[in-house]
């Protein structure tokens, strides 16, 4: 059930933490669960950094999902066909739903769409990094899909498997309709590479552009990253960063020779005794510098996105004044 | 960050019915000032893809859910009635399906 109006009350928090350090009856029954690889539901009793950790997890998602529409939307008024233009309102669209589904479920946690926009328009709340690179040219329009997107689904499908029953629905959802998002994407570089020495130029021009963003997206390495261990823990995260990492270099290297692109790293080799890719060095100062808001479309994107829900302001208002207004008319008429 | 619109908007439950025969089943939530408002956003949200032939829309409120701490007094009762299944009873096999 996707809904707050039932939820453990408000100061359920501060008890929890009182009594959170002898394991209490309640929490020997959701580590049970866990080790079941049951699911947890809204309703049910939670230890609260794992609530917490939900909440901050899934409401960066969902901002990313709201982010990642303007990088694209820029691109809906000069797509190069009738047929591109629609294909990319389409997706453009999907995301703002994939949006609408994640903050659902991050608001069966006890949170209000009203606190997560305030995170997201303050600056408070973090949203993919990838989102704050330009998109200078339409190839990056394709290369988004295909490995961008790519990316995504590789992080987003084992969370269909999620201990958190509403998020896994969520991402059930989300998998389904990304399916179509990288394989427009990756049909719209193979007519490019089709084309003029030009468009070909634009493709692996794009692409040497987006491919380390891509591997960072991943988040930093396993050795660094401390909390993934509470995460793998909690049935939350399902795969390690590094682990999807090289899943997904493995599953592009092929994609990109049929493409016939060339992936930006020397270092990007076969290994038959692993049996995997090995790749290069990813430059995290760089990464971090983006996470920390210094990335080259960092304010561009927050100002963007501010300024369009103040823009629709006014919308809200009227659809609110409208329903009040239909509920007196009723009420009068019922008299 | 002034929103206070948003704030007000109510939860609804949505629930889509894929085909007809089909029962309507629960697919999501969202935010919506009235339910002609709701219904319209279901469609745009849940139904992109002929996901749907029939949307209901529910106020999250309206909704009475059965409390997790009597999941055992509610459904433990069930668990030894196998009686209740066909499976139970042994039926000669020269009988045939039954």
């Amino acid at each position: 059930m996707y809904t707050q109006a039932m939820d453990i009350p408000d100061d359920s928090g501060k008890k929890l933490a009182a009594v959170s350090n002898a394991p209490s009856e309640q929490e020997a029954a959701f580590e049970a669960r866990i080790d079941a690889d049951g699911r947890i539901e809204p309703q049910d009793w939670m230890p609260e950094a794992y609530r917490k950790t939900l909440v901050r997890q899934i409401s960066q998602h969902a901002h990313s999902e709201i982010v990642g529409m303007l990088p694209e939307g820029n691109w809906i008024s000069r797509a190069p066909s009738l047929k591109r233009k629609a294909i990319l309102i389409a997706k453009v669209q999907d995301e703002g739903g994939h949006g609408l589904y994640l903050y659902s479920a991050a608001e069966t946690l006890g949170t209000s769409r009203d606190q997560m926009l305030e995170g997201l328009h303050s600056g408070k709340a973090k949203y993919s990094s990838i989102f704050n690179y330009p998109t200078l040219n339409w190839a990056d329009v394709g290369v988004i899909g295909w490995l961008v997107d790519g990316a995504a689904i590789m992080n987003q499908v084992p969370l269909c498997r999620c201990s958190y029953g509403p998020y896994a629905r969520a991402m059930v959802r989300v998998c389904k309709e990304e399916s179509f998002h990288q394989r427009q994407g990756y049909e719209a570089l193979l007519v490019m590479m089709k084309g003029t020495d030009e468009q070909r130029a634009m493709v692996q021009d794009a692409v040497n552009r987006y491919w380390w963003k891509c591997l960072a997206m991943f988040g930093p390495p396993d050795a660094d990253s401390p909390h993934s261990a509470q995460g793998m823990r909690w049935g939350i995260k399902r795969i390690s960063n590094d682990d999807l990492r090289q899943k997904f270099i493995d599953a592009t290297v092929p994609q990109a020779k049929v493409l016939g692109v060339t992936l930006p790293d020397p270092a990007l080799k076969w290994n038959e005794a692993r049996g995997h890719y090995d790749y290069g060095q990813i430059d995290w100062a760089e990464f971090w510098n983006t996470v920390e808001g210094n990335g080259p479309c960092n304010k561009e994107r927050l100002a963007t996105r501010v300024k369009a829900h103040n823009d629709g302001q006014w919308v809200r208002d009227a659809a609110q004044a409208y329903a009040r207004k239909q509920k007196e008319r009723a009420l009068k008429e019922a008299a | 960050m002034n929103t206070p619109a948003l704030k007000d908007w109510p939860l609804w439950e949505v629930f889509v019915r894929s085909k007809q025969g089909l029962e309507h089943k629960h697919c999501g939530s969202l935010h919506a000032a009235d339910a002609a408002q709701a219904l319209h956003m279901a469609r745009d949200v849940y139904t992109r893809r002929q996901e749907g032939v029939s949307i209901w829309v529910v106020p999250s409120v309206a909704i009475t859910a059965s409390n997790p701490d009597d999941k055992g007094e509610l459904f433990d009762p069930a668990a030894d009635k196998i009686y209740r299944h066909p499976t139970f009873y042994e039926i000669p096999e020269e009988v045939g399906h039954m």
